[in-house]
């Protein structure tokens, strides 16, 4: 697919949003682009894009991140720095955005500029393995609800069902009837579907319809 | 085996309270455990249940006197210094042997401390957490599974004993996400004529009270509490043991720690040190046989901890002092790596020859 100049990843809280931004912006660099990646998430204390600073600084990633993520600050605060996004369009932007309505609220700030550009994809992440995201039906509405919120309508979707350390190759294949069912009823795209490298069959890896997500962080 | 899901730990134990029955869930907002309640408010006015945000800690514990007063399941979260408001209420739940469930996923502290994890209210739990001769059943989770688990083990207990029960979490384990299989817990029928649900003119009214007008008729009240301590603690510890059948070296720890532990105890393996660990599950009842057990063969024990050293004191006296205990800890939200673990592994190792 052809990346727009900011792609902005927004959906329900766990949809593994952050997950797909970093490795989305590594993707792009390693295309030779200079690729800026913004943590907009205001709701996570911890667990976020920032934890992956090290990784995207050795990419040539430009990681933008409020100075107050994973400190005893806990504040939804975003730093000026932030406006970089829609003032330098020199660059590509990733925005990671925070989950639901109420994460999805901080965009609402930038929405004017990143529209009125007119040069970006706002995708929301599908994950069939969330407990209150399951169905096509029950994304959709929040969905909705995320758009109110954010000021920016979506325009593409991608799918992330995952089960965590215990995701198979069968979890990705079971939840695609899912998401294009959703991409039916909201009349979306389905960008791509992305999978854990170490999930992707190697007879898939040269299939553009997934998205290997190279980067993981692990936890004990 | 019910479909496994994707779920954070903080969601995981509110849809498992819901699912054993829970219908009642009086909360405050505060991190890192705002998804409890965040899960709550969207769950149930769904199912025909009760969520309120309260105008704080305090009134959020006094509502769940009230529900379990009348018999509910009743359920409050918060995070260390939201529990240490409501640390008043309870006692007064101990003083009235109410049961219900109280949630704490830990912060750093002391005082505003920090949002990073934390076990450091591990005194505060285990010791009763507010004034007063008493005790909590404390669980502690380490795993999103466990925390489901968890919940309905504690509602069962509580109402056996009837006891507050409260799951002793950290930031981790609230905030992670991994898979879990949520199944339909069996709500085991306790009694609870106690209850104050209206005499209907059949009986006499039940009092509900931890008020005792004579010194005498308090003492005997406190007896006759600790008398159920007792059958509690005969029967009702629970401890994981891992690679203790020949272990020489005894690693103690508990939820997030017990995790990175278990990452240290493996790498030391490999190395050739004969070293397990038993892992906590009730820190109230502590497992005091299984380490007693282990006293008996092994040389020397390590107690793990995100705090300044609490738990130590309960693996000293389980095992009578019998061998050294020596104490490996971050604090402040900082959590041990495997490596620092494993350091500490080496050390007891070298000294314990």
């Amino acid at each position: 697919m052809e990346a727009k100049r900011v792609t902005l990843f927004a959906g329900h809280y766990g949809s593994g949003k952050t997950n797909i931004a970093v490795n989305f912006a590594l993707h792009l660099a390693g295309q030779g682009k200079q690729v800026t990646l913004a943590d907009m998430d205001i709701v996570n204390p911890y667990y976020r894009a920032k934890d992956s600073t090290a990784d995207m600084e050795k990419a040539g990633v430009k990681m933008i991140a409020s100075p107050y993520a994973n400190s005893n600050v806990d504040v939804p605060a975003l730093p000026q720095e932030m406006y970089a996004v829609t003032e330098d369009k020199s660059r590509y932007a990733v925005l990671d955005v925070g989950g639901d309505d109420r994460g999805a609220l901080a965009l609402g700030r930038y929405a004017p500029a990143i529209k009125e550009e007119n040069n970006y994809h706002m995708i929301y992440v599908f994950n069939a393995s969330r407990p209150l995201s399951r169905t096509a039906e029950a994304a959709l509405e929040i969905m909705g609800e995320i758009e109110t919120a954010g000021g920016i309508p979506f325009t593409a979707i991608v799918n992330n069902t995952n089960l965590g350390r215990d995701t198979t190759w069968e979890t990705v294949t079971a939840s695609l009837q899912e998401a294009e069912k959703l991409s039916q009823i909201s009349g979306l795209p389905l960008l791509f579907t992305s999978v854990n490298e170490s999930v992707l069959p190697i007879t898939e890896r040269e299939n553009e319809q997934y998205f290997p997500l190279k980067l993981q962080k692990t936890i004990w | 085996m019910a479909d496994k899901i994707l779920m954070k730990g903080n969601e995981a134990l509110a849809e498992a309270a819901i699912m054993a029955g829970c219908r009642h869930y009086f909360g405050y907002p505060i991190t890192p455990q705002t998804e409890v309640a965040a899960y709550m408010a969207k769950r149930m006015p769904k199912i025909g249940g009760v969520f309120l945000q309260a105008e704080s800690e305090i009134a959020a514990i006094n509502m769940v006197i009230g529900a379990a007063a009348a018999g509910k399941r009743a359920m409050t979260s918060s995070s260390s210094p939201g529990i240490s408001l409501k640390s008043e209420g309870i006692s007064y739940m101990a003083g009235c042997d109410l049961p219900a469930l109280i949630v704490n996923v830990q912060r750093g502290g002391p005082g505003l401390g920090g949002i990073q994890p934390s076990q450091s209210d591990y005194f505060q739990a285990t010791c009763g957490g507010g004034h007063g001769d008493f005790h909590l059943l404390v669980l502690a989770p380490s795993s999103v599974q466990e925390m489901a688990d968890l919940v309905a083990k504690g509602f069962d207990l509580a109402e056996k004993y009837r006891m507050p029960c409260m799951l002793l979490a950290d930031g981790t384990m609230g905030q992670m996400m991994e898979p879990v299989s949520l199944e339909e817990a069996k709500v085991e029928a306790h009694d609870k004529s106690w209850a104050l649900t209206g005499t209907k003119n059949e009986r006499r009214p039940n009092i509900i009270n931890s008020l005792a007008l004579q010194p005498n008729e308090l003492e005997q009240w406190n007896e006759e509490r600790f008398k159920r301590y007792e059958i509690v603690k005969e029967n009702e510890q629970m401890a994981e043991s891992y690679l203790m059948d020949d272990a020489e070296y005894c690693v103690v720890a508990f939820g997030i720690a017990a995790r990175v532990s278990q990452n240290a105890v493996d790498a030391a393996r490999a190395k050739g040190i004969k070293v397990g660990m038993i892992r906590p599950i009730t820190l109230w009842p502590f497992p005091e046989k299984v380490l007693k057990a282990a006293a008996e063969k092994c040389k020397a024990f390590l107690s793990v901890e995100l705090n300044m050293g609490q738990m130590i004191k309960d693996v000293k006296l389980a095992i009578d002092c019998k061998k050294p205990v020596d104490l490996c800890y971050r604090t402040g939200g900082m959590i041990p790596s495997p490596e620092e673990v494993l350091s500490a592994i080496e050390k007891m190792q070298k000294e314990g020859k």
